[in-house]
């Protein structure tokens, strides 16, 4: 007895050590696993008020840039509604005309990252204000990310620079979908993968969001081809997709709820139960 | 004396904590370099401090950068990885006297204080972008980050400890 306790004082330091670094190894691992809501994350009251606080100074710096992104967007919304069907619906009532499936709420960026291989967002937009995990997010010039994570008043963003993030995308000519991943190389550039050596591809051809998954509407822009290879053998091209949104400089986001969200997604879990 | 240091310990904490997430986390040099200051908490700790304590400190400290990166548990392992092979680093960088109570990193020679800085900050970064990247295919990536952000490290970090060390102690 008295050895085992001489033992347990004698390698005191080291069983610390392997205690906490086996703590500091699972939540690692459990970062990089694909889709499971975070331990520890930026979405809490202390790290999201010191980035609240930070971000209410430093965002006066880039205020011209970010108004005229915004105004923009204005232009563009602007264009579609006025050459859009919606004016021959004149005098009727609002929401009787748009049954809308998707909700935005608007949030502020307050902490990004964009050099890691793992890259986040901090939003000041929390559960208070109806935020959910798996709501996606927008920027005025197109995808930005998914809320991995929540508290009161902050969420975490896991953002299409990651290396976890696996997005349904589409070709706007052809309607050919694959998977938007990112391979941690260069910021603002990602990949589309599985699009089939049979698709006709372009440079410069527009990627949008599909309107598959529940977490962005369709049609909603990622990109363009910036250039794309097919190695002779592979089934699948190699693409390369220039984003719109200039995620080193994004602040002003869109969040997205589907409104049936919560059931398509209960009907697909019970399908996939039904068929294991 | 005691009540002096141990303040001095929990304002450098706080401090190099808000450094590192406010201001070197951003810093994105050539695209991906960032300077990590904060392990300075556990290089200039004080020698003759409780090791056990150091260990857990340096846990608590890792965390805390975790959790503003949003980056799981990496700083934390890296940061009580380098607490606990402090003792080990120290002993080959300044000999064994560094036992002795009579040594003070402020106060010894440079050539080995900048061995140890270097050391200590090449395991950190090691470890970091080890758990970071977490893939042995990206091996080239790992190493590439360690020695760039392990320059970068170092040097802001012998610049701090030049500005800060008193003179004549």
């Amino acid at each position: 007895m008295q050895r085992i306790i001489l033992f347990f004082v004698r390698f005191r330091n080291f069983l610390l050590f392997a205690f906490l670094f086996a703590i500091s190894f699972a939540l690692t691992v459990n970062s990089h696993s694909f889709h499971t809501s975070k331990m520890v994350s930026s979405a809490n009251f202390l790290s999201g008020g010191i980035f609240g606080i930070k971000s209410s100074i430093t965002d006066y710096f880039d205020l011209k840039t970010q108004n005229e992104l915004l105004t923009q967007e204005n232009t563009r919304l602007r264009t579609l509604l006025s050459n859009s069907d919606i004016i021959t619906m004149k005098g009727m009532i609002d929401s009787v005309v748009l049954d809308s499936n998707f909700k935005f709420v608007p949030a502020r960026v307050i902490n990004n990252s964009y050099s890691k291989t793992k890259n986040n967002l901090t939003l000041n937009r929390g559960w208070s204000d109806s935020i959910k995990v798996d709501m996606g997010v927008l920027s005025s010039q197109g995808v930005v990310g998914m809320v991995n994570s929540v508290s009161k008043n902050y969420a975490s963003v896991q953002s299409v620079l990651n290396t976890n993030s696996q997005i349904v995308a589409k070709f706007k000519k052809s309607n050919q979908f694959g998977y938007l991943k990112w391979d941690a190389k260069k910021a603002n550039i990602v990949q589309l993968t599985e699009i089939p050596r049979i698709a006709t591809i372009a440079v410069g051809d527009t990627i949008v969001t599909d309107g598959k998954s529940t977490i962005f509407p369709p049609d909603i822009l990622i990109g363009t081809v910036k250039n794309f290879d097919r190695n002779d053998g592979a089934d699948y091209y190699h693409i390369d997709i220039q984003l719109f949104t200039d995620m080193t400089s994004v602040k002003h986001v869109y969040l997205v709820s589907h409104r049936d969200a919560a059931e398509i997604k209960e009907l697909e879990n019970s399908v996939d139960d039904a068929e294991q | 004396m005691q009540n002096n240091e141990t303040l001095v310990n929990i304002l450098r904490f706080v401090v190099l904590v808000l450094v590192q997430v406010l201001v070197l986390n951003h810093i994105n040099f050539l695209g991906y370099i960032n300077p990590y200051l904060y392990p300075l908490f556990i290089l200039v700790f004080p020698l003759t401090g409780n090791k056990g304590l150091l260990i857990f400190l340096s846990f608590i400290l890792g965390l805390t950068i975790d959790m503003f990166g949003d980056s799981g548990g990496v700083h934390a392992a890296a940061s009580v990885f380098i607490a606990w092979i402090r003792p080990v680093v120290l002993k080959y960088s300044f000999g064994v006297s560094y036992q002795l109570n009579t040594l003070k990193i402020s106060t010894a020679p440079f050539p080995k204080r900048i061995v140890y800085i270097i050391s200590m900050v090449m395991f950190h970064h090691l470890v970091l972008f080890s758990m970071e990247i977490f893939n042995v295919s990206h091996i080239l990536l790992i190493l590439k980050s360690t020695l760039f952000s392990g320059i970068f490290s170092v040097i802001l970090m012998i610049c701090t400890v030049l500005l800060f060390s008193k003179k004549g102690t």
